[in-house]
């Protein structure tokens, strides 16, 4: 079963790193914002692991999030971020529960792909779509917090900030959604669907609505991506991209609602280093990584911090 | 009239490339239950192989007409050589696992295969289109057309017509069969299902790679040309019904001829036509469009 | 003084290709029944539970519960207007522990009573049980005897056990009609009668209705107040265990002519 979190330990761990945020280098605030955004989709993923699905088509509502930040603040020059963070989820999570009548359906390889093909299918409409910049995409401008647009060397604090009060509302709404017993039927269903399904509970109902969940946190996690890059393109629906946010999740394991975060700052680490160094063996690295976790380390590197806790 | 006709070519010849590329996967979907995602990376270690060896056949002067046969070996021997260690040192042990995560096995083993690929021929392109050149072109219907598309058509009717003669009158086809159907039971009634696994996947990997090396001609062969084919041939395999070698062959059909038709008449549609397809199909027949019965559960 | 007719099943026929699963079904169950449903292999009575807890569909026929027709509900409407069951193969959940799978059935119900809101704890009382979760759990476990496998994996439960827990399971909606099938099934023989004796003592305490498939004719004679016996899809016998258990057909079909002056006719512990 997935460790709870409290409240209070969230704010123990959030704190320190927001304290020394005004003093982080640029490049390192960057990577922890990213590496937020990403844990926020691999965050929805573990919802979904739990349930016995992996979807391969986040980046679907990862793209929605970053296009719908993209699309208002550079065409109709509306930038408070607090507003581009609302509808970009509320795009996401509508999108998710229409689609969520038809995928909720399926199971296991099934749901997986479709996922897949829907993410692909908004790839191709935007790789295609001229007015929105083709393959290359267009830029973001800056976006302003509460009115309050924030001086050049102040900007990737701010946007740091942002990410981490999205991220901390988010964790307490999951971390309440695992302990619910809406949260106890996500494993109830990976283990045993006829069973549920005969005890009252509706697969489809939950697995619908942790699709529209996981959804609303991609879309979120997209727009803080977009945000932080000032430039948003078609390869964030490409299905390498959902690749990267499962390997994130696999990475962190599902042994709480912070390993995701764990798993997508290793990942932010790596990257850096080694993408930089040597791009031609960077998919060697993260490949072997992948099977390395799979098969020695399958409940992620979050199992190594109970591992740690036993030696009191 | 005549642009209906244009259609007919390119869908036909489309649909050639789709089966050559998905039926690999299909076949080792069917017999051993896996998804493998390092699919895409055997079809490009096929186009690399066969861009070597044609470059080596036409420059040491062998007979031009034989860089088929040379094609044809280098892909085998691709998929034959590379294949079935992965499966006998790494698969074998997983088999008992959920089948995704054999799946992200896989696609780790993707991503490496990418990038081995990348450090044997670089990252600048290859082009080896003399096998293509020279059959020339074709007349029909006033347009005119590259021969080489007769050659992909018959190249899968042999690759289909083989795969249906081997499942139906072989006895190794029946043992397939078996197999697909229930792999405990065959192991008890003495089948080595381990052989057949090994053979299987052999076979699944030199498809990919055939396909990968008959391309090769066509276009420039660069890096990345794993990924857009493992994810049509996904789209293809499970439209078709998982495991389904009829599947694939009429899906792919179905795909190419659609394709073909919104490229002449939509051309922004290209990409989203294949998955829009897929998840048609997924809507009104959630398992593809053939699949096996599932036996009573409780 | 009659009790009411709780399920009504009339003209239900069910075949898969050419086997007939189901063949003109009518059978009538009332409030408080303890009714046996006998039968060889592939007779009909699991496609029978199937078939009346909403797993599969009849081709034609109607199925009334408390009157209403319930014949095209899907398991789980099903489940929640009253008929639960349990399976021959016990349908657990195997990474969790025997506890834990029990708090999941709680928590079904759990989830239903408080409108499905997503803002329900674990730890909050069920309205209508008066207990939460956790306590509610522990309690069954009491009752059905298997305190001491509270923590263990349900995949290295004896079979009993795991018996045990999936009927357990299936009283947690508080069914009005619980179909048992083969709850003795996998027991070992030295274990099968106080197995059905305390699910038995469990089950009846509410006055619940119950409808079990067994083989074990000494058990179905102990524990049956009414015999269903069931041979190629069609309902052979319909009565009393001591009239049933010696019909001509159900003897020839089911008990075996060579065991007839075998069958115990009235209770009495073996």
């Amino acid at each position: 079963m997935t460790q709870q979190i409290s409240l209070k330990k969230l704010t123990l761990l959030a704190l320190p790193l927001l304290v020394a945020s005004p003093w982080m280098p640029q490049w390192m605030l960057f990577m922890v914002t990213i590496a937020m955004a990403n844990g926020l989709v691999g965050l929805g993923l573990m919802l979904f692991l739990r349930a016995g699905l992996v979807s391969f088509g986040q980046a679907l509502y990862f793209c929605v999030g970053a296009y719908t930040t993209g699309l208002i603040s550079h065409f109709f020059k509306f930038n408070e971020v607090l507003i581009l963070l609302l509808l970009s989820a509320l795009a996401s999570g509508v999108l998710a529960f229409a689609l969520g009548f038809l995928l909720a359906k399926y199971r296991a390889i099934f749901f997986g792909l479709l996922s897949l093909a829907f993410s692909m299918i908004l790839y191709g409409l935007l790789a295609k779509s001229e007015a929105l910049g083709s393959t290359d995409g267009f830029n973001i401008p800056a976006v302003t917090l509460l009115g309050w647009l924030p001086p050049s060397d102040l900007v990737r604090v701010s946007i740091l900030w942002v990410a981490f009060i999205t991220v901390g509302i988010c964790l307490i709404f999951i971390n309440g959604l695992i302990r619910s017993p809406r949260g106890l039927l996500l494993t109830a269903i990976r283990d045993n669907e006829i069973r549920t399904e005969y005890m009252g509970g509706s697969a489809r109902k939950t697995i619908h609505l942790i699709y529209v969940i996981a959804g609303v946190l991609a879309g979120l996690g997209g727009a803080i991506a977009a945000i932080a890059v000032g430039h948003i393109d078609p390869t964030m629906a490409f299905w390498t991209t959902s690749g990267e946010f499962i390997f994130i999740t696999i990475l962190g394991g599902i042994g709480s609602v912070l390993a995701p975060f764990l798993g997508a700052l290793v990942f932010g680490v790596i990257h850096t280093l080694a993408f930089s160094n040597s791009p031609n063996t960077w998919q060697l690295l993260i490949g072997s990584t992948l099977i390395f976790v799979i098969l020695l380390l399958p409940d992620g590197l979050w199992s190594l911090t109970s591992k740690f806790k036993r030696v009191k | 009239m005549d642009q209906l006709l244009v259609v007919l070519v390119d869908g036909i010849n489309y649909a050639a490339w789709l089966f050559l590329s998905a039926v690999g996967l299909t076949l080792i979907y069917g017999v051993m239950k896996i998804v493998n995602v390092a699919h895409g990376s055997f079809y490009s270690l096929g186009a690399y192989v066969s861009a070597t060896v044609v470059g080596l056949w036409f420059r040491y002067g062998f007979d031009p007409y034989l860089s088929y046969l040379a094609l044809f070996i280098a892909a085998l021997l691709a998929g034959f050589v590379v294949g079935p260690p992965i499966e006998r040192f790494l698969l074998r042990y997983q088999y008992d696992k959920d089948e995704v995560v054999i799946l992200l096995i896989t696609y780790g083993l993707f991503l490496i295969l990418e990038d081995v690929i990348k450090l044997i021929w670089g990252v600048d392109p290859y082009f080896v289109s003399e096998p293509y050149e020279l059959l020339g072109n074709f007349e029909f219907a006033s347009m005119t057309y590259p021969s080489y598309y007769i050659l992909m058509v018959v190249l899968a009717l042999l690759v289909g017509l083989t795969l249906m003669f081997v499942l139906k009158k072989t006895q190794f086809g029946r043992m397939l069969i078996s197999v697909i159907h229930d792999r405990e039971i065959s192991s008890a009634m003495g089948i080595n299902v381990g052989k057949i696994f090994i053979l299987t996947f052999g076979a699944g990997c030199s498809l990919a790679a055939l396909a990968g090396a008959f391309t090769a001609p066509t276009i420039s062969v660069t890096p990345g040309l794993g990924v857009e084919v493992i994810v049509l041939s996904f789209a293809v395999v499970v439209t078709g019904g998982l495991g389904s070698m009829a599947g694939v062959a009429l899906a792919s059909i179905i795909m190419g001829l659609v394709r073909a038709f919104c490229i002449h008449f939509a051309p922004e549609l290209e990409l989203f036509v294949i998955f829009s397809v897929m998840a048609l199909v997924l809507s009104f027949r959630p398992r593809g469009l053939f699949s096996l019965a599932e036996s009573r559960k409780i | 003084m009659s009790n009411p007719t709780l399920l009504k099943v009339s003209g239900v026929n069910k075949t898969f290709g050419a086997v007939t699963a189901a063949s003109d079904i009518n059978v009538s169950v009332l409030k408080g029944e303890c009714i046996g449903l006998i039968g060889t292999n592939g007779a009909g009575k699991t496609t029978f539970v199937n078939l009346v807890t909403g797993y599969l569909k009849p081709d034609t026929g109607v199925i009334l519960y408390e009157g209403n027709d319930i014949t095209s509900l899907p398991s789980r409407e099903i489940t929640r207007l009253g008929i639960c069951r349990s399976f021959q193969i016990p349908q657990l959940y195997n990474t969790l522990t025997a506890l834990e799978n029990i708090e999941v059935s709680y928590g079904i119900v759990s989830l239903s009573a408080h409108k499905e809101s997503l803002f329900t704890k674990t730890e909050s009382m069920i309205p209508g049980y008066g207990k939460n979760i956790r306590q509610l759990a522990e309690e069954s476990l009491e009752r059905f005897g298997l305190t001491a496998y509270r923590d263990k994996l349900t995949r290295v439960l004896p079979g009993g056990v795991r018996k045990l827990l999936d009927i357990a399971m299936a009283m947690a909606v508080k069914p009005k009609i619980l179909m048992l099938d083969e709850p003795t099934s996998g027991v070992s023989t030295e274990e099968k009668f106080d197995i059905m004796q305390m699910v038995m003592k469990a089950i009846r305490k509410d006055g619940t209705t119950v409808l079990f498939v067994e083989h074990d004719m000494e058990i179905v004679s102990q524990h049956a107040e009414r015999v269903l016996a069931f041979y190629d899809g069609e309902i052979i016998a319909d009565d009393v265990p001591e009239v049933a258990l010696n019909d001509a057909k159900v003897l020839k079909y089911i008990v075996g002519d060579k065991h007839s002056s075998s069958v115990p006719t009235g209770k009495q512990h073996a």
